[in-house]
């Protein structure tokens, strides 16, 4: 009982999210939709009335004209002329009606799904980075590859179908009804054995392409992890055997799709051969009714079995619609469920701006100048401050945790000066990434205090705060566009020569030059024409142009070859140099030129100071460090 | 047609339901086309006449044709998918098993990902399309054709109706497809460069935020949209005319039939009942002219994914053992013989140039070199993963191409370097290597492979089950478990592609002292970016950009060869190998004497009980 009762609800969440859907496209045309509905319901209308045509053509011309011509009159053409001409007339508004909405739906529906999709990414681009750390990447895909692409489906075929296929039922009943009440019951009774017959098929093939759902889920995982291992099969000879498992899961998917697949071609049969007996039915029926006791003429006999033809094939277009709608339904939802997503909030009001100094005072500029400050507004007073940035970090009792009920970090306690490097050492999962992840409020902490020249991070407005520190991530993230796109990036205003200059500072130029365009060249799928370390340089060079006063470096531990690891060192350097830099350190070069070095152990800071100094002080890191190297030899 | 003919090659057993299916259809087509043909008679014979013996006989065939139709039509939907599902099945069988018998250089040719879809979607869409063909294809021109045949029969003039409103239809359609197909074409592109943005952004969200991006990325997007949506509406707005062009076709029929059939009433020719008849036939042919307008779109869509299957099935394998192969080993020496090969054989950059080697069994070898320098390369060239393109590679004193390729891959044991385990126990991965190893075999090798201790503390042991993809194992567990795989093949080589990298020196140190205790042997080839991993190596040579640029002891080649000693040199100052990832003791609670699992999963490598014991023991002076 309880799995139907869920089920209903689910349908009433299918239909609540196809219905969101709808309205947002209501919303956005609601002149040009109100259109689409009056076009339809005008071709629906010009169909109608050609089927009713034959009665008034055999009822009210061909059977006069033919007693006419029995009794030797010639037969006056004039009257079925003029009749056709109106035929035609209705058949110029059904044909340029139909034109019509078919052509505005177009624009509806694509102008829909730009929309939402402009929306759902520029949404998603809000959302804070938990949502990203916290949902499948091939999750968050998939809503843009499946999901709008079913609801694509949806606004464009089945809504105006739909639509189309109901004024057109109405039509055709309220006009059986008025030709003859009879064999409209007789109709009524055929189409409900087809919604029961296609209903009890319908529900069984649904639950067989379930299994079958599972199987190919199932084939497939078995082909990818084959093939991915495939070069893995050929070293141990192992060909035989993985023939020998595919064949039986294949056979056990084929089976089950030969089962679902015979269901559902089925449907189609039953539901065509049900229309056919009717029709039979009302003809046998109708022929009865006008024999016996002619209250139905030859024409009207006619006419509405044209009409029961009519009537059958929109009923089970609908049934078709309605698992087409219930798939978008599922995809719809998900669409919601991503807009229903909360924001990243940014109640920070102090900005960053450019300034000039005027004497001994600081003025706001519009131009780059090169010298930064903080726009700090007092509403109380009414007053602007400015503070020159400078670069000075310190963190204070900070705590945090991902989810409540696991804190990562403890009372986290740090000092930069402006130009000062740190480095943080520990082993994965010891909370260095996350101090960095805060420090820009990636994530906000739970307690304590992190100022930036100090100013509160949280009163900075988030873009600035982001803006003013540069990042540099362990895995090389690029965008499609060329080389130099790549770097600009950095900063969207820089020059050519700009770009080229900060490459040249982290001695990314040489290897660019040797790229077949240059600067130009193109990269793709997130840099797979290039090495893990020419990838890296290209980061570094990003981060460069941008020309923050302070960094967050999280140095790659990827293997990549010795020569291009000490281009990438180097880079690094030169990217650190005069910069608040706080680095997540895996190399030792790195960890001895910082001015202050936290082991941390478990989210907490265990012990802090100068490679020298930890090295005097004999503690874990000293341990550590002269441990590796005892098993280095 | 070549395509469709090599397709329905596979169809093998289900040739009968695919046979069957069609004529099904024919038989019940027949049965739909012959009611109005019926239902003229029974106007003009029955109620014209107001005979109503008459209505029951004709009222009785009709019914009769209609349940016919019903059951034989869906004898045909049981055939049709019968017959698609299995040629379907056969095609993946014929695939995978295709699949299986490729060289390296064919799989590299078509990329994994590419093999996958051909595997699973386009063997979908072929599936569809051929189903559809089966029903609809039959059915569309069988009931377009006996529907003018009755109405010719009926009224060869009024007939002529049909033919005038056929050409007009079809024509239009064509134009239509014609030019909206190239769109959607375009359209399809745009859309996949659409999703690759997205998808650029999911992953690099932490870049784009970090730059404060948002904006930016949200402009380039809609203008990506903004290009989408215009050819869409392109594309679309031309198959708007789809509706209205057949509408115009079928009130362009009644309206000709009503006109110019009242005239051959009149004239004789025709009855009124066989008038509602030609009425009837308009929608059965107009309709089967759309439906097979949509066939031609559906079929010259899978078309293309056909035509992936086929290359695949074509594909020859370009490594096959030769006839009268050697079928055994003799022993684990190894000779390169003036090798040159590239990927792309002929064209492209020499991956390998004039590599000329000579190593003899048991030895201990390591190969060092930058990325790109052909380490890979040059060891995949002894199991013959790959054929040289001029010189020769020897293994126990024959070409390597003289060996059965099963013998030679079961003598020369390779643990690549994108190493793989599959879903299924630990025990059963380890069988790839033997599969009849018992328990004791199993776990001698782990033991080498210093796999052992994890494995013994999982809570299922050997019987562990590995996730698809091996994701619930350590990138350093994964390594050791394939180390343990390739020894229990008792190889005459052992080569090791960068196999360590994940597992902390101390642990490679005593895989390695293993190796020359266990199979002495065995000659071992051990690629690695450490020098560290070098220690037991009787020789190492130095590749450099293709070409070997020194083969010596590690003493001889710090005299000698810069790059050695370059390396050695950055690598060996004091804590270079201090790999601060690698401070296992820092996940390690004093306290409750354990890992913390949680930071346990997000270790780079298994830690090794030793160097904790170690470091507890420090810890606690």
């Amino acid at each position: 009982m309880s799995s139907m009762s869920e089920k209903k609800q689910d349908q009433g969440n299918t239909l609540k999210s196809v219905g969101a859907i709808f309205s947002f496209m209501f919303k956005r045309y609601k002149g040009l939709f109100v259109l689409v509905i009056v076009g339809i319901l005008l071709s629906s209308w010009a169909m109608v009335q050609s089927t009713l045509f034959t009665r008034k053509l055999i009822d009210e011309y061909i059977v006069p004209m033919v007693a006419q011509a029995q009794s030797g009159a010639n037969p006056d053409f004039g009257p079925l002329a003029a009749a056709i001409t109106r035929l035609a007339l209705v058949a110029v508004v059904g044909v340029s009606s139909m034109f019509m909405y078919n052509r505005l739906m177009v624009t509806i529906s694509q102008g829909t799904l730009r929309d939402l999709r402009v929306e759902v990414f520029g949404h998603m681009e809000s959302l804070p980075i938990k949502y990203f750390d916290t949902h499948a990447h091939g999750d968050i895909m998939s809503i843009y590859t499946n999901d709008i692409d079913t609801l694509r489906q949806l606004i464009s075929q089945t809504i105006p179908n739909f639509i189309n296929s109901c004024t057109t039922i109405v039509m055709v009943f309220i006009s059986m009804v008025a030709l003859s009440i009879p064999l409209t019951g007789v109709t009524l009774v055929m189409v409900a054995v087809m919604l029961l017959a296609s209903g009890r098929i319908g529900a069984a093939a649904g639950k067989h392409f379930g299994d079958q759902q599972q199987t190919l889920g199932a084939v497939n995982g078995f082909i990818e992890e084959t093939i991915s291992g495939e070069k893995v099969v050929k070293v141990f000879c192992h060909e035989e055997r993985s023939i020998d498992d595919f064949h039986k899961i294949n056979h056990a998917l084929r089976d089950s799709a030969t089962r679902a697949n015979t269901l559902a071609g089925i449907l189609m049969p039953v539901v065509f051969a049900i229309g056919e007996i009717s029709y039979v039915l009302c003809a046998i029926v109708g022929s009865y009714l006008a024999v016996s006791s002619g209250i139905i003429s030859l024409g009207t006999l006619v006419s509405f079995l044209s009409l029961n033809q009519s009537f059958t094939e929109p009923i089970t277009r609908i049934s078709q619609q309605l698992s087409a709608i219930t798939q978008a339904g599922a995809g719809a939802s998900r669409v919601l469920a991503l807009l229903a997503e909360e924001s990243e909030k940014d109640e920070g009001y102090v900005e960053l701006v450019n300034v000039r100094e005027e004497g001994d005072q600081i003025a706001e500029s519009d131009q780059r100048t090169g010298h930064w400050a903080w726009k700090h507004p007092h509403k109380d007073a009414g007053t602007v401050t400015y503070m020159p940035l400078m670069g000075e970090l310190v963190m204070d009792g900070v705590d945090f945790g991902y989810v409540p009920e696991k804190q990562i970090l403890h009372d986290i306690r740090l000092f930069a000066l402006p130009g000062q490097k740190i480095a943080f050492v520990g082993a994965t999962g010891a909370g260095k990434t996350t101090i960095t992840n805060l420090i820009n409020r990636f994530y906000d902490i739970d307690d304590g205090k992190i100022r930036y020249d100090g100013i509160n991070i949280t009163k900075i407005r988030k873009p600035e705060l982001r803006r003013s520190l540069g990042m540099v991530l362990q895995d090389p993230h690029l965008f499609t566009g060329t080389v130099m796109e790549n770097i600009r990036y950095g900063r969207l205003d820089a020059t050519d020569e700009e770009c080229i200059e900060a490459a040249k500072l982290v001695s990314a130029h040489d290897f660019i030059k040797r790229l077949p365009d240059g600067y130009d060249t193109e990269i793709t799928g997130d840099g797979g024409n290039l090495s893990a370390g020419q990838r890296q340089l290209l980061t570094i060079a990003r981060a460069a142009v941008a020309d923050p006063p302070a960094l967050i470096l999280d140095e790659a531990t990827s293997s990549i070859d010795t020569r291009t690891e000490q281009l990438v060192q180097a880079g690094m350097d030169a990217l650190m140099r005069g910069r608040t830099t706080f680095v997540i350190a895996h190399r030792l070069s790195t960890v001895r030129d910082s001015d202050c070095i936290m082991v941390m152990e478990q989210g907490r800071i265990i012990e802090r100071g100068t490679h020298d100094e930890l090295l005097a002080a004999h503690g874990k890191y000293y341990e550590l460090y002269t441990g590796n190297q005892i098993e280095a030899e | 047609m070549d395509i469709i003919r090599k397709l329905l090659g596979h169809l093998g057993e289900y040739k009968k339901p695919a046979l069957i299916a069609p004529l099904c259809t024919l038989v019940a087509v027949g049965m739909e086309v012959l009611i109005p043909y019926v239902m003229a008679m029974l106007i003009d014979q029955g109620i014209s006449k107001l005979d109503m013996g008459k209505v029951w006989l004709f009222g009785g065939i009709m019914l009769a044709c209609a349940v016919i139709a019903l059951v034989i039509d869906s004898a045909s939907a049981v055939f049709g998918s019968r017959a698609s599902t299995g040629l379907a099945s056969n095609l993946r069988d014929a695939l995978f098993e295709k699949v299986q018998t490729y060289s390296f250089s064919n799989i590299d040719k078509f990329s994994t990902a590419g093999l996958v879809t051909r595997m699973t979607t386009d063997v979908t869409n072929v599936q569809n399309a051929f189903n559809m063909s089966l029903i609809i294809a039959t059915r569309a021109p069988i009931s377009l054709v006996a529907s003018l045949v009755m109405s010719v029969i009926i009224s060869p003039q009024l007939s002529g109706i049909f033919l005038v409103a056929m050409v007009v239809l079809s024509v239009a359609l064509i134009v239509i497809m014609l030019k909206a197909m190239p769109l959607f074409g375009q359209v399809f592109q745009r859309y996949d460069a659409l999703n690759s943005s997205v998808q650029e952004n999911v992953t690099a969200i932490r870049v784009v935020k970090a730059f404060v991006r948002e904006d930016h990325e949200q402009q380039k997007f809609t203008n990506a949209a903004n290009e989408v949506h215009d050819l869409f509406v392109k594309a679309e707005g031309l198959i708007a005319w789809n509706n209205p062009v057949m509408g115009i076709a079928i009130y362009g029929c009644i309206i000709a039939l009503s006109w110019f059939g009242t005239h051959s009433i009149l004239a004789g020719d025709i009855t009124t009942g066989q008038l509602t008849s030609l009425l009837g036939y308009v929608f059965n042919v107009l309709i089967s002219l759309m439906m097979l307008t949509m066939i031609f779109v559906m079929v010259s869509m899978s078309a293309a994914s056909g035509k992936r299957i086929v290359e695949v099935l074509d594909e020859e394998p370009d490594i096959v053992s030769p006839e009268n192969a050697l079928m055994e080993v003799p022993d684990g020496s190894i000779d390169f013989d003036a090798v040159d090969f590239s990927y792309r054989s002929g064209e492209g950059e020499e991956t390998l140039t004039g590599i000329d080697l000579h190593i003899g069994s048991g030895e201990t070898i390591g190969i060092l070199g930058g990325t790109g320098s052909g380490k890979s390369t040059l060891v995949s060239l002894i199991s013959r993963l790959y054929d040289v393109d001029a010189g020769a590679v020897r293994v126990g004193g024959n070409d390597v191409r003289s060996y059965d390729t099963e013998v030679l891959r079961d003598s020369v044991a390779v643990v690549l370097q994108q190493n793989t385990l599959f879903s299924g126990s630990i025990l059963d991965n380890l069988r790839w290597g033997k599969a009849d190893a018992t328990l004791e075999e199993c776990k001698a090798a782990c033991a080498a492979a210093c796999a052992d201790e994890f494995i013994d503390r999982m809570p299922d042991g050997y019987d562990t089950q590995i996730e698809q993809g091996g994701t619930n194992v350590s990138g350093g567990q994964r390594q050791r478990l394939c180390i343990a795989r390739a020894l229990l093949k008792r190889p005459r080589v052992l080569i090791l592609d960068d196999s360590t990298s994940a597992v902390d020196t101390a642990t490679d140190a005593s895989i390695q002292r293993a190796f020359a205790e266990q199979i002495p042997d065995t000659t071992k080839i051990v690629i690695s970016q450490r020098v560290s991993s070098f220690g037991s190596c009787d020789r190492i040579l130095v590749l450099d950009a293709g070409r070997v640029a020194a083969f010596a002891s590690e003493h001889e080649l710090l005299a000698t060869c810069d790059i050695y000693r370059d390396v050695y040199e950055t690598q060996n100052k004091a804590g270079a190998e201090a790999d601060f990832d690698s401070l296992e003791g820092i996940a390690y609670d004093p306290i409750s004497q354990r890992f913390d699992p949680a930071f346990e999963d997000e270790l780079p490598f298994e830690v090794d009980p030793a160097v904790v014991a170690e470091l507890a023991r420090k810890a606690g002076e």
